[in-house]
């Protein structure tokens, strides 16, 4: 855990080594992040999509030199694909194995069964057998309500019991990160078990370093005008307004067709990668020589 | 950790409590334990520690930012802005029996002298509920609170064991494993089936306020037997008070929300509510395949234009519309108030909500799966 430590000495000092991994953390998620990794609790990161609640997980597990292990939450998702499950064609081919060798020693047999060799350790008891790692509980709110349950008695003692093997218990916990986009309300006790942050749009000047951070080789003009024109676009009462994720996917696009400035016409015709809703793109259509135009 | 910095800590987490904020010892606890790690030393670590370790939600943290400035800022002893909280009894009506004398003499009333032999609850069941006094308007509060509002359900991605349907490769292979590797007998399995949600918009303004208890009534019915049910009112703001109504005592859930509620009897700004819901909650999935009720007359002080905008998003988003309308009770309504007019083709049902009887057909409403008579064009039936 020397890294952990070493990076993790005052909020300060973890967000210079989140800046060197290419994430621009201000004050509050640092020292959110901080916390999580010196007081060993899950941080919940609740926010708009596409402000950077994933990449701060990945960041981090850079920063700690600790492998990113990652759990996609979905509606369904159940323990066999957040835990672990039992390989049964393996153990078959196992049974078989036996049964032609010959092997008449039931209780033996059964036990070879369920060695840990049988096992797929799914995200959650990959990241307790994995030390230090970083567990990404990506997208929670889109999991079922009871997964909430099972996740946090996983969260709260870091320890998983399997019937045929015996307990597991991570021999020091993993740095958790869940991220929820608030679709819908993740339940209390949950959330009381970790740190909470929410994570808001970026101010401006946070977005231009954030883009240059991401393409070194854009000019600050661009930089500038997107940065400009996304933060317009937020105010404008858009069905999804863009996050930083599609700033940062608009400069791409917009630097693939050699541009060094945004005009109206570049915007037009690049509209795609920020605006995802139809009657968005309908409504900003007319207004484009607006929302681009400098001070 | 000395005692000051406890009780300091201890003292605004009680104001913070006070102005709205779940705050429970636990979290408390691990103010103090972050405060230890970052070091008591600055205003800047005692607000990052507390704001990590007692919000839970972007609400939560401006009335945190609130409450933090009132007491660690510049006027410590600054009281916190006053909140109004209308009273209680316009929301409920508490079974007293004190009212009945002064029941503007209805007994006299030759017509209901007449229907008294009738069962009583059939009396109740088809009477306007603003006509009624308090002790019937209680009983009625009760029956109402006594429904069990269905909703329809859906098919969910999860394959749950059933008697028929394919067969469940890792369940046969475990029961082959039992028996020396013999298929024995061949498991199957079915997609499970799971209740919509049901999401209540709630009119709490001058013009629904006779009406509004009946239908928060009915919403805790449903937030008591469906648990994944959101309830919001309208009226000059948005109020969510699902969490009020969580309670299981009617009481106790109406006169919680009824403090939460501080538009109560203003004007109504539906379309602005409605977006603004749709915004914070309805698209990020609360209004998502869900069945959306709305309760409201429909006088809208805003845009119409703009409320019928929005219930295109709703439509879009919900898998149906049922608009409670009170005044749809009355023979010869017809829906004239301009917000009613433009909500109008996007609701799949209008149902009346002035009675008891009309609850009840609407708690049997919310379940049907049958196709029912729709006043817009080509919604998929459930």
């Amino acid at each position: 855990m020397a890294d952990i430590d070493s990076a993790a000495t005052t909020p300060g000092e973890l967000a210079r080594r989140l800046d060197a991994a290419g994430y621009l953390a201000d004050e509050g998620l640092a020292t959110a992040a901080f916390l999580a990794v010196r007081m060993g609790r899950p941080l919940f990161l609740e926010g708009e999509a596409g402000v950077g609640k994933t990449a701060l997980a990945q960041a981090l597990a850079e920063v700690l030199g600790a492998p990113l292990i990652r759990l996609q939450c979905y509606e369904g998702v159940d323990a066999a694909q957040a835990l672990y499950d039992w390989d049964f064609p393996r153990q078959l081919l196992h049974l078989r194995a036996a049964e032609a060798a010959g092997v008449t020693d039931v209780d033996r047999l059964e036990h070879e069964l369920y060695d840990r060799r049988f096992l797929l350790a799914r995200p959650l008891l990959r990241a307790l057998e994995t030390t230090p790692s970083v567990l990404l509980v990506d997208e929670v709110d889109r999991a079922d309500d009871e997964f909430e349950a099972f996740l946090l008695e996983v969260l709260s003692d870091f320890t998983i019991s399997i019937p045929e093997l015996g307990t597991v218990r991570a021999e020091t916990p993993p740095v958790v990160v869940v991220t929820s986009n608030r679709t819908r309300e993740v339940h209390d006790a949950l959330k009381r078990r970790c740190l909470y942050h929410w994570l808001a749009h970026p101010t401006f000047e946070r977005e231009v370093a954030v883009i240059r951070r991401h393409l070194p080789g854009v000019s600050e003009r661009l930089a500038d005008d997107v940065a400009r024109t996304v933060q317009r676009l937020r105010a404008a009462d858009l069905l999804k307004p863009p996050g930083l994720a599609e700033s940062i996917d608009w400069v791409t696009a917009l630097t693939a067709l050699g541009a060094t400035e945004l005009s109206a016409d570049l915007a037009t015709r690049t509209l795609g990668a920020v605006l995802k809703y139809q009657e968005d793109t309908e409504r900003i259509m007319g207004e484009v020589a607006e929302l681009v135009g400098r001070p | 950790m000395n005692i000051e910095v406890d009780a300091e800590v201890v003292g605004f987490a009680r104001r913070l409590a006070a102005a709205g904020v779940d705050v429970p010892p636990t979290r408390v606890h691990a103010m103090l334990e972050a405060l230890d790690v970052l070091g008591a030393g600055s205003l800047r670590s005692v607000y990052w520690s507390g704001r990590v370790t007692l919000c839970a939600s972007p609400e939560d943290v401006e009335r945190y930012d609130r409450v933090f400035a009132a007491h660690f800022g510049r006027r410590p002893d600054r009281p916190p802005r006053r909140v109004t909280v209308p009273p209680v009894t316009r929301l409920i009506a508490l079974p007293d029996g004190s009212g009945d004398g002064a029941r503007d003499g209805h007994d006299a009333d030759p017509e209901r002298q007449r229907i008294a032999t009738a069962s009583r609850l059939e009396v109740l069941r088809n009477r306007d509920v603003t006509t009624l006094g308090p002790a019937d308007r209680a009983e009625v509060g009760r029956y109402i609170s006594a429904l069990l509002p269905a909703a329809p359900d859906r098919v969910t991605r999860r394959l749950r064991p059933s008697p028929s349907g394919p067969v469940d490769a890792r369940r046969t292979v475990r029961s082959m494993l039992r028996h020396g590797g013999e298929p024995v007998d061949l498991r199957r399995q079915r997609h499970g089936r799971r209740q919509r949600r049901l999401v209540f918009l709630v009119d709490v303004s001058g013009s629904m306020a006779p009406y509004a208890e009946t239908l928060l009534r009915f919403a805790h019915a449903a937030c008591r037997v469906r648990p994944a049910t959101e309830v919001f009112t309208v009226g000059t703001r948005l109020t969510r008070v699902t969490r009020e109504l969580r309670r299981r005592d009617p009481v106790a859930a109406l006169t919680a929300a009824s403090a939460a509620i501080d538009d109560w009897s203003g004007g109504t700004r539906l379309g602005d509510e409605l977006k603004e819901f749709l915004d914070r909650w309805g698209q990020r999935g609360t209004a998502r395949g869900a069945v959306v009720v709305i309760g409201s007359d429909g006088w809208e002080r805003g845009d119409p234009a703009l409320l019928a905008d929005q219930m295109a998003r709703l439509a879009r988003l919900a898998r149906r519309i049922v608009w409670v309308n009170p005044h749809r009770g009355y023979k010869g309504y017809s829906p004239s108030t301009g917000g009613m007019r433009a909500a109008l083709p996007y609701v799949d049902r209008l149902v009346a909500g002035h009675s008891l009887g009309a609850m009840q057909e609407l708690a049997a409403l919310l379940g049907g799966r049958e196709p029912l008579g729709r006043a817009r064009p080509a919604r998929e039936g459930w």
